[in-house]
């Protein structure tokens, strides 16, 4: 990402960088520095943990000046002018907050400012306000600054505030978010769509709708709320419900054609299987289990065919029943598909009330 | 909406009522109408339902009549109702060619902002609303790299309504300006710990990225090409260390 770039994008919401102020009343030197404008991010390091010289390996080797810089940490030497050793200091900030966020009592910490929202919310519509958590993309310091990971969309964002732009990513590293929801599973949402669950939907439909309506594959919230939120088969894996769908643009309440150049093109980023199982019928080389060797991959035919009507259809289709769909009935299965799509298109509309003004 | 600057369109009879409510913070979103669009009558078809005194309102909006003449105790519903109607005639008006050239010029100068997923690179933003009516739901930022949409970052502009930009904005604008289609990125963010990726993430994303294979392998069945081309995804990009 290049600076002046980076600047436009805050320019833009007419804000400016701010300028770190040095306050000259401070009382503890990491209370002092948690303080500062943008650094609202961090959790204080406790003192016990930094005087422990276990928690300090190898930093001696990655910091220059590193005696002055520790005892700026720790306040040892309070006369010590603060610019002269500010870049080590930095530097032995950042490897230690690195260090100590990954530790019970850090994550601890963290979880409680996250927990408060102090971290900001996903800037993703759909995500609906799911909190967010900072993490770096690199453990070297000076390389990038802090993003955002969203645990429901899976994915990492600028803040949208230019006084984080002085902060480094190596002040929490690259492993702390997923460490972290490792911990805390509850914030973390599982990797299948829950209300599209069929053994779900298939028994609560039995109950809700005596005039045996198919189940439609967005249920209304009354509907969502009967059902309860079946557990994720992994047990170290996230147990939160995820929220959202994914967007696509319309003209006048018509969806663009694939076909067309700017048709949609991205709705598997943001998208996820109906059931967990169907996680496990991928396999390391990103091939459905049970296409075969001779297919090479997947089929162009039956491939297509089944991606997208997998989901849509919402049945529960076995390992050994997949290969058997498709070859030969590319016409049948895009009619199928089609249909589908209708049917969710107009309980959108109808839910949305989206009707054109004109 | 700020009202700081209402009060100087009474001091100030040169300034049109239209550059004036351009000039609000928190409106950058909006582009400038042509008073002829607003002035012909088939334009407005239906918008007397939304709004009361129509003809005053689009004689305030075109300086015909100005707002300090109309009695004190109607200016201030008069000034909502105008930027109301204004903001109502801005929907359809950006679906008109004149109006898509002005919002690409915005387009172009980042004025709805860029995209925050770190993966787009800063793409730029337009704006869209999901519903054509008003007052059901505020402005949302659309990026047509990750075809996702965003809240706005400011305050100002997460008040606006949706219905001032309408539904259909975004795929009219890409429909109309096919230098605007980017070529997409297949790029996923994999979280690791300390260098190891996951497996419950790792699946997921293999799975994205099955999806993702089986629409170009779809499309290109249909002879479209998918590989570094416009409308299409970034092929053999290095793979990201992070």
């Amino acid at each position: 990402m290049e600076p002046d770039h980076e600047n436009a994008y805050y320019e833009a919401e007419g804000l400016h960088p701010e300028d770190e102020e040095y306050n000259a009343e401070r009382t503890s030197p990491q209370t002092w520095f948690t303080t500062l404008p943008g650094h609202d991010y961090y959790c204080e390091v406790e003192e016990t943990y930094i005087e422990d010289d276990f928690n300090l390996t190898g930093l001696s080797a990655q910091v220059p000046f590193w005696k002055e810089a520790l005892e700026m940490v720790l306040d040892v030497e309070p006369g010590t002018s603060i610019p002269a050793y500010t870049n080590e200091r930095h530097s032995a900030d950042q490897t230690l907050h690195q260090r100590y966020i990954i530790t019970k009592a850090g994550l601890q910490a963290m979880a409680e400012k996250y927990e408060s929202g102090s971290f900001g919310v996903c800037p993703r519509y759909n995500c609906q306000s799911t909190y967010v958590l900072p993490c770096g993309r690199s453990d070297q310091p000076g390389l990038d600054t802090v993003k955002l990971y969203c645990p429901n969309c899976n994915d990492i964002y600028t803040p949208p505030s230019s006084k984080y732009q002085n902060v480094d990513g190596a002040f929490f590293g690259t492993s702390f978010p997923t460490l972290f929801f490792q911990t805390y599973p509850e914030f973390l949402s599982v990797p299948f769509k829950w209300y599209d669950n069929p053994t779900a939907a298939a028994s609560s439909t039995s109950d809700n709708n005596p005039s045996n309506e198919p189940p439609s594959s967005m249920p209304t919230d009354a509907y969502k709320n009967t059902i309860s939120f079946p557990k994720s088969p992994n047990p170290h894996g996230g147990t939160r419900q995820p929220v959202g769908k994914v967007y696509e643009p319309r003209i006048y309440g018509f969806r663009v054609s694939e076909r067309a150049r700017s048709g949609p093109r991205m709705g598997w980023l943001r998208d996820r299987p109906v059931t967990y199982d169907e996680l496990d019928k991928v396999d390391w080389k990103g091939r459905w289990i049970g296409d075969g060797p001779s297919a090479g991959g997947v089929s162009v035919s039956s491939g297509g065919g089944k991606a997208t009507e997998g989901p849509a259809m919402g049945g529960v289709a076995g390992i050994a029943e997949r290969p058997k769909v498709g070859k030969g009935k590319l016409f049948e299965e895009e009619e199928l598909k089609e249909n589908d799509e209708e049917d969710v298109s107009e309980e959108e509309e109808v839910k949305g009330g989206a009707t054109p003004a004109s | 909406m700020g009202d700081e600057y209402i009060s100087d369109s009474s001091s100030d009879f040169t300034d049109y009522w239209i550059d004036l409510f351009l000039g609000i913070k928190g409106n950058e979103y909006f582009c400038d109408i042509d008073d002829e669009y607003i002035r012909d009558r088939f334009n407005l078809t239906g918008l007397n339902q939304e709004v009361s005194r129509l003809p005053t309102l689009i004689d305030i909006i075109t300086d015909l009549v100005d707002i300090e003449l109309q009695p004190e105790e109607h200016r201030d519903a008069l000034e909502h109702n105008a930027r109301v109607l204004y903001g109502l005639i801005h929907a359809r008006y950006i679906l008109t060619t004149r109006g898509l050239n002005k919002m690409f010029e915005k387009y172009r100068n980042g004025d709805f902002g860029y995209c925050p997923r770190v993966h787009c690179q800063l793409h730029p933003l337009l704006p869209v609303g999901l519903h054509d009516l008003p007052r059901v739901s505020s402005v949302k930022l659309y990026c047509s790299k990750c075809e996702d949409l965003y809240n706005p970052k400011s305050g100002r502009h997460s008040v606006i309504d949706g219905a001032y930009f309408g539904s259909s904005f975004p795929a009219m604008f890409l429909q109309n300006f096919s230098q605007a289609i980017p070529t997409h990125s297949a790029e996923m963010y994999t979280p690791k710990v300390f260098g190891f990726k996951l497996h419950e993430y790792s699946k997921l994303n293999r799975w994205r990225e099955l999806q993702r294979s089986h629409l170009e392998r779809r499309l290109t069945s249909k002879g479209i090409e998918t590989k570094n081309v416009v409308g299409g995804f970034t092929h053999n990009a290095p793979k990201e260390n992070e």
